[in-house]
């Protein structure tokens, strides 16, 4: 469901995963699952919380926990991110497998795609090799009966030896008989006996020579067949994790270096090389998972009619790249049009209570310079980045996050792969562009999704140069300020148009800059890739619009009481604190201007980028604030604020060279954060503040100075 | 003949079953994963507006696949 609070700001930097029970008894329960089949939507039902959900394979990059109280149980649920497989090829598998491995879960539930559930039970056939207490949720039933397929739960429990129960996670109702199954599974009134995926003769008989020594090594502590597995298939990740966390070294244990030399002699001899041995061993398990499915599953596959029309429509060489233009300009028209009433009404209202506050400082005989840095300072800035900030936030979000939900956002990255590419950057770039439509913070984390630290580099370095939501409200200002004229709906249309002009300027600079960045710093070659597309899913229209506007406001107002209070106070200390014969603001602002002109800016300005530095939402409030302090009108509306703006020397071009300048600057505190901790690295850091700032001061001065020229 | 028959040559709308994997590395095992393995049947869906990479229904699930991997993914003809 979108970007919640708790998955963009501040909140997106995580740290490592402690399991916090609430008391001695809780049991630890692993949710793990293919990506994309609703793991999150189950977690955040059964927790209460607000782990952020949307219709993407890839989006739960790391462990989260929460807690849910069963009849029985207090269980410390834990979402672990989506993978399909258990042998570790990647980063978030092997999160995966350390945690079904060494995190010593109670029980492990599979979630599986009722309308996908052959490829699901790839990872049901690795989890239960691993670990007896497993309970498969085969999710989607909605979706699956609405697409006529009839799943048997009881045939499939039967072959997989395991409990099996059928839910719609979406659905709070849907899950009391998972917590039934989940409790009895617990207190052991389950019996479990997975199957056993049966393999090549040679294999087996590999396996035979190693585990009876695995077992006697190990006391068991894993299943031996599994790690014999592992051991024949040089798992090299495994046997790291096995040695610093249970002090086996299974490696340097002579009697199992001799029985792995003889089971790999024996390998040998039936023509087996490491190749063709993991290829043996995953065709076992997915002829496994093929002969289940098919006994237990009526009409596999949950791409019908509807996702086939659909795709055509979406991704065809006529159709697809306009369809995408149109989507994202209609979503900034109804964001524009929508935004206007509420923004207005907030200003009066704050307005009116503005001037009760100023009533109250008079009659209670406040001094002067108490009413200025409370009232003119704090409540003024925050009440103008609540009133012109929040509306369009607060309607651009939900539109998104039903972009989102119902599956869009992979069809973006598969269209815009080849561009991609051509840039020697992956596809899934694209993917991480529109999560920085909310956030860059979390867009930067969300490039997590992108598996070559090459290609990943290039997408956290270049996120930034799509404006997130912080930023673009300032960017709606200034358009519907100085170049459009007329009102009404053309004045609208326009406006989007515009907006939508800004933010494929904002792509095609990251596309350049990526090249650029493939060229130099980061040379390579573009790595393979593959791409789900999932089933479109109804979304939740309801609940996303709730959900995000009700999380949405209360993270705005809360960083704006962070941020744009005390800056409202230091402005107004700036304006009014004097040293020599002018005030600490226009030395400031004096000692900025030379430089800010030659970007087609002034002092201000440029003071207000640099102090909207803990967040981009403050930065036009800031300049109205610096300008007021020099002049005075009590209430802002659209047309005092550009009379207050021309009456400051702007023209339409200074008011391009901002959104420019917005467009491409520093990014924000918390992205700065979020990019230190996922490159690691102080250099990657620097070079993702430097890069946009530098692009956006050349393509400022450019403009400038073609304007210059021009006239 | 004119080199193997691969992924890369089927159209939309076309079926075939997959003989061989020439990938290797992580795409190989990443394929393995989504359950491309011998005789698995592959339908081709449709391709990007840009021409590559292509969409294909691979076990119920669609997967799109660049050109130069659908290369490597050898299929039986029949």
């Amino acid at each position: 469901m979108g970007l919640t609070k708790s998955s963009v700001g501040i909140s997106a930097l995580d740290s490592g995963l402690e399991i916090k029970k609430q008391s001695e008894n809780d049991v630890v329960v692993a949710i793990a699952g293919n990506p994309n089949v609703g793991k999150s939507t189950l977690f955040n039902n059964l927790t209460g919380m607000n782990q952020h959900t949307g219709n993407w394979p890839g989006k739960t990059v790391s462990n989260a926990q929460g807690y849910c109280r069963t009849e029985d149980h207090g269980c410390v649920m834990v979402d672990i991110p989506g993978t399909y497989s258990l042998m570790a090829h990647s980063a978030e598998e092997e999160v995966a497998r350390n945690f079904i491995c060494f995190g010593n879960p109670d029980a492990v539930v599979v979630v599986c795609d009722a309308t996908c559930l052959e490829r699901n039970l790839n990872l049901v056939l690795q989890t239960v090799e691993i670990s007896e207490k497993t309970l498969v949720c085969v999710n989607l039933m909605d979706e699956a009966k609405r697409k006529n397929i009839r799943i048997d739960l009881a045939a499939l429990s039967k072959s997989l030896g395991v409990p099996v129960v059928g839910t719609v996670a979406r659905k709070k109702r849907s899950l009391d008989l998972f917590k039934r199954e989940l409790d009895k599974l617990l207190s052991g009134k389950t019996e479990t006996a997975p199957v056993s995926i049966k393999y090549d003769d040679a294999v087996e008989r590999a396996i035979d020579l190693l585990s009876p020594v695995i077992e006697a090594r190990t006391d068991g502590a894993l299943p031996s067949r599994w790690l014999a597995l592992r051991l024949l298939d040089c798992d090299s990740s495994l046997m790291r994790e096995l040695n610093s966390r249970l002090g086996f070294d299974l490696m340097s244990d002579p009697e199992i270096g001799v029985a792995l030399s003889e089971a790999n002699e024996a390998l040998k001899q039936s023509g087996m090389d490491a190749v063709s041995l993991r290829d043996s061993i995953v065709s076992s398990i997915v002829r496994t998972a093929e002969s289940i499915a098919k006994s237990a599953v009526k009409k596999h596959s949950g791409y019908n009619d509807f996702d086939r029309k659909t795709d055509c429509l979406l991704t065809s060489r006529k159709t697809g790249y306009p369809l995408m233009l149109l989507m994202l300009a209609v979503v900034f028209w109804i964001t524009m049009t929508g935004a206007n009433y509420p923004s207005q009404l907030l200003s009066d209202m704050f307005f009116a209570l503005q001037q009760k506050l100023t009533l109250l400082f008079t009659s209670l005989d406040a001094p002067e310079w108490l009413y200025g840095a409370l009232v003119l300072g704090v409540y003024r800035v925050l009440t103008w980045v609540i009133s012109v900030m929040l509306p369009p936030m607060a309607i651009f979000f939900p539109l998104f996050t039903l972009l989102e939900d119902v599956g869009y956002l992979p069809r973006v990255a598969y269209n815009l792969d080849k561009p991609f590419k051509r840039c020697k950057a992956c596809g899934k770039q694209a993917l991480t562009m529109c999560m920085g439509f909310g956030c860059n913070a979390a867009g930067v984390v969300g490039c997590r999704i992108i598996d070559s630290p090459r290609e990943r580099l290039i997408a956290i370095l270049t996120n930034n140069f799509v404006p997130c939501n912080g930023r673009f409200p300032a960017m709606i200002t200034l358009i519907s300020m100085f170049f459009v004229m007329s009102g009404g709906v053309l004045g609208s249309l326009t406006s989007a148009l515009l907006l939508t002009g800004v933010i494929l300027l904002g792509i095609i600079v990251t596309l350049g800059v990526s090249r650029l960045l493939s060229e130099t710093l980061l040379r390579g070659v573009p790595s393979s890739f593959t791409l789900e597309l999932p089933p479109y899913r109804r979304p939740q229209v309801g609940k996303v619009i709730v959900r995000s506007i009700f999380d949405r406001t209360l993270f705005v107002l809360g960083r704006a009481a962070a941020v744009a209070a005390p800056a409202g106070l230091v402005i107004w200390l700036m304006a009014n604190v004097t040293v020599g014969d002018m005030t600490l603001l226009s030395h400031c602002s004096s000692f900025l201007d030379p430089f800010a002109r030659l970007l087609g800016m002034d002092g201000v300005i440029l003071m207000a980028f640099i102090l909207g530095f803990p967040a981009n939402e403050i930065v036009i409030p800031i300049i109205i604030m610096a300008y007021m302090s020099q002049g005075s009108i009590a209430q802002i509306d659209i047309t005092q604020m550009k009379q207050l703006f021309i009456d400051n020397g702007w023209t339409w071009a200074t008011a391009v060279s901002v959104m420019l300048f917005s467009l491409f600057h520093w990014p924000c505190s918390t992205t700065v954060l979020t990019v230190k901790r996922e490159t690691g690295s102080i250099k990657w850091t620097a070079v993702s503040m430097l890069l946009p700032t530098l692009v956006g001061m050349l393509l400022c001065f450019l403009f400038t100075c073609a304007m210059r020229l021009l006239s | 003949m004119n080199g193997s028959y691969s992924l890369k040559d089927i159209k939309p709308g076309q079926k075939a079953k997959v003989s061989r994997l020439l990938s290797d590395g992580g795409i190989r095992r990443r394929l393995l994963d989504i359950g491309l393995i011998e005789n698995t049947e592959v339908e081709c869906l449709g391709t990007s507006p840009s021409g590559d990479p292509s969409a294909f229904l691979i076990r119920g699930a669609v997967i799109a696949i660049r050109s130069e991997d659908c290369k490597k993914i050898l299929l039986h003809r029949n």
